[in-house]
């Protein structure tokens, strides 16, 4: 399923045409709406894409949260980013990023 | 030591323990119990408390076990209560377990070290452990097994010597970033760093943790740091690393001592020699690989130093990420969080802090506007010329300091350059070029300085604007300040010298750089007076122009603050600084005072000068005007008559 729809975030982003650099449209909303869960996608200037598996039962999740997921993903990771030993596709083994993402999702559920 | 109420019963220096038995104390372990003893009870009752007998007890770190048999030995429980005699056994039946022999009272008639109490409020008692340096030989088998890496004992004989004087306050466990284990220092590390010198010591010393391995050998560590230790290869004097463990609170493995900052900043240097700088991540990379360390390390060390997260390091984080390097290569846990002495904040305040003498130095011109530092260096530099010779060294480290601080006070950048050039031409007769050279300098940076100094940080707040609107903006003020100062200044020269020692040698170059550096002093508040001149004149011409009045009046007020402000505080600060020692801090402070001043001077010429000019022009298109309206008025008259 996250296969799928990362197929989904292919199509959207080649839908788009023109290279739009808007922030906004970084944020690839609700892609596919499965049974049992939702994915949420997300795609950075680079090219490299989030993608969020939320489970279909928490409802409580409104875009806007979403949204502010997303962001502080792509902040912790231009973090990761600048530290000169690490290779881009490697496992993020970085203590403070696993710690936001934590608190992230403690934070929904 | 007080051996009063305590020590009646045991004046004779022997305890009698159940049966009568006599065992003999030697004078530190009579001294040692009666303390304890009287901590214990307080005086005058004659018998400890049991709380606080076991609490001394339970600090000795024994099992339990053997503290029921040794208060069962000793005759408390028969007796009920402590007293003195039963104290004193079971402190030696303590000492005796602690050494490892079994509980008994047969054991307790050898000589025997004085037990050691960890954890306790009173870290002194572990001094009293210096008897267990003669039982050092058996304490060292049981720690054989906790070194890990590498292990090297250079010099060890010496080095611990050294070491157990700063150490020995430290008994009671420090509290650690984390539970670091007696990890001793290797220094293999030196091969695997291109020419890296181990100059680690102090803040390696003996980590106690609570999780000690074997509770006696805890005790140890108070009196012989060295054991476990591996004792550092210093390519340093020992001297300084006594000096600087004393005044680094030594037990702490995460600050940085003054020859690792300085043998790191080095190596930044070796990167990129502008200290202000960064290195960028490609170099840095590069450098942290040749640590031999495995990347997800190496990731880790760099984000724990790389504060901003902007891909660089400057010179703070670099000292962080290289400390890091340096703990991990010597078998220490990274840690999860930044240590507070590794932040970059920390350190750059730290770097701030002189180690040498430099103290006043750097405080002084942070807390001085740029603008004071005109006058100071006019001091500054008679004072620089004469001690050159001697002082050479002290200003070289004044400069390494100093670029040091470079990140937060900008105008210090000037210095180390300009005290670059005073240090090397030790000639006084050439003060003169040597002010030209500067000067001259200075008109290259001014630009870059005066931007650079907007966005300055804290430490040097930017009170020269403020200084300008409280000061009063009277020309008069302005005159008298410099004529005050003038002849303050001449006052000022002679004493300085006489009451610094190593100056005799150059007093006779005082006279002649006296001599010239009064007519260069006088220079600039000449340049003052010509502008307060010009100040007049414009401010004569206010009517025509009000905007160009406010300019000037901003102007002016900017021009008096460098030549007011430095004037007062010279007089103010110098006492202050006079006392510390340091007047090469003077005459650099005075050098960079100067400096700035006639850059401003300069600056505030020009603008009056270009001022004049428009000024001119307006008061000449005014005239054609004037003469336009006496024409027409002419005209119209004979009409207005007829």
């Amino acid at each position: 399923t996250v296969h799928t729809s990362l197929d989904v975030v292919d199509e959207k982003i080649s839908a788009m045409g023109k290279a739009l650099v808007d922030q906004r449209e970084l944020y690839l909303g609700l892609l596919y709406p499965t049974e049992d869960y939702k994915v949420y996608g997300y795609v950075t200037n680079s090219k490299v894409k989030f993608v969020m598996v939320v489970d279909s039962s928490n409802t409580a999740l409104r875009d806007n949260e979403i949204r502010s997921m997303f962001r502080k993903l792509h902040n912790s990771y231009t973090d990761i980013m600048c530290n000169p030993f690490y290779n881009p596709g490697d496992r993020i083994h970085s203590r403070a990023f696993d710690n936001m993402v934590n608190s992230m999702m403690m934070q929904v559920c | 030591m007080e051996q009063g109420p305590a020590g009646g019963p045991a004046a004779t220096g022997t305890a009698t323990g159940p049966g009568g038995l006599l065992l003999p104390l030697s004078e530190s372990e009579q001294q040692r119990y009666s303390e304890l003893f009287s901590r214990c009870c307080p005086p005058p009752e004659a018998a400890a408390g049991g709380s606080s007998v076991g609490e001394l007890f339970r600090a000795s770190q024994l099992p339990p076990d053997t503290l029921h048999q040794i208060t069962e030995i000793c005759g408390a429980k028969r007796v009920g209560y402590f007293g003195p005699a039963q104290f004193y056994i079971a402190l030696k039946l303590i000492a005796a377990a602690q050494s490892g022999f079994p509980v008994r009272i047969e054991s307790i008639k050898n000589e025997l070290p004085l037990p050691r109490f960890m954890a306790l409020k009173n870290d002194s008692e572990v001094r009293y452990g210096t008897p267990a340096e003669l039982h050092g030989v058996k304490f060292q088998v049981p720690h054989a097994p906790l070194e890990k890496n590498s292990y090297k004992r250079t010099d060890e004989g010496d080095k611990q010597e050294l070491k157990s004087p700063p150490m020995s306050p430290i008994c009671s466990p420090p509290a650690s970033p984390s539970t670091y284990q007696r990890i001793p220092l290797s220094y293999g590390y030196g091969k695997s760093r291109s020419g890296l010198e181990q100059q680690h010591g102090a803040p390696y010393e003996v980590r106690h943790s609570a999780h000690q391995q074997d509770g006696p050998s805890s005790g140890n560590y108070g009196a012989k740091p060295a054991l476990t230790c591996s004792t550092p290869n210093r390519s340093l004097s020992v001297e300084r690393e006594q000096q600087d463990s004393s005044s680094h609170y030594s037990d702490d493995p995460w600050r940085i001592t003054e020859e690792q900052r300085d043998y790191y900043i080095n190596q930044f240097r070796s990167l990129q020699p502008d200290l202000n700088s960064f290195i960028s991540g490609s170099v840095a990379k590069n450098f942290f690989t040749k640590s031999k360390l495995p990347i997800p390390e190496l990731s880790h060390i760099w984000e724990l130093s790389d504060v901003d997260c902007d891909g660089a390091l400057t010179l703070p984080e670099f000292c962080a990420a290289f400390h890091l390097v340096v703990a991990r290569k010597n078998g220490y846990q990274l840690p999860e969080t930044l240590p507070e002495t590794l932040l970059p904040e920390y350190l750059q305040a730290a770097s701030l802090k002189p180690m040498r003498d430099c103290t006043l130095f750097d405080s002084y011109s942070e807390s001085l506007p740029g603008g004071q530092q005109s006058r100071d260096f006019s001091r500054t530099e008679k004072a620089s010329a004469e001690e050159v010779p001697d002082n050479s060294a002290l200003l070289q480290d004044a400069k390494k300091d100093d670029k040091q601080a470079l990140k937060v006070s900008t105008a210090l950048k000037m210095i180390p350059k300009e005290f670059q050039h005073l240090t090397v031409k030790t000639a006084a007769q050439e003060s003169n070029a040597l002010k030209a050279r500067p000067r001259s300098r200075s008109y290259s940076s001014t630009s870059i300085e005066d931007a650079m100094k907007k966005g300055e940080e804290p430490p040097t707040p930017p009170p020269r604007p403020q200084k300008s609107h409280s000061r009063a903006s009277s020309l008069d003020l302005n005159k008298i300040f410099q004529q005050n100062t003038q002849a303050v200044r001449s006052g000022w020269l002679p004493p300085p010298p006489p009451a610094l020692p190593p100056r005799p040698s150059v007093s006779q170059t005082e006279q002649p750089s006296e001599v010239e550096l009064h007519p260069q002093m006088n220079r600039p508040p000449s340049q003052a007076e010509e502008n307060s001149s010009a100040k007049k004149e414009v401010v004569l011409a206010q009517p025509p122009s009000k905007p160009a009045r406010r300019k000037l009046r901003t102007e002016a007020q900017g021009l008096e603050t460098p030549e007011l402000s430095p004037t007062i505080n010279v007089t103010s600060s110098l006492p202050a600084v006079k006392p510390h020692l340091p007047v090469q801090k003077q005459s650099s402070k005075q050098k960079r005072a100067i400096q700035t001043a006639i850059r401003k001077n300069k600056e505030a010429n020009a603008v009056l000068a270009r001022l004049n000019s428009e000024l001119q022009q307006q008061l000449k298109e005014v005239h054609k005007e004037r003469i336009a309206l006496e024409t027409q008025l002419e005209q119209l008259r004979p009409v207005t008559v007829l």
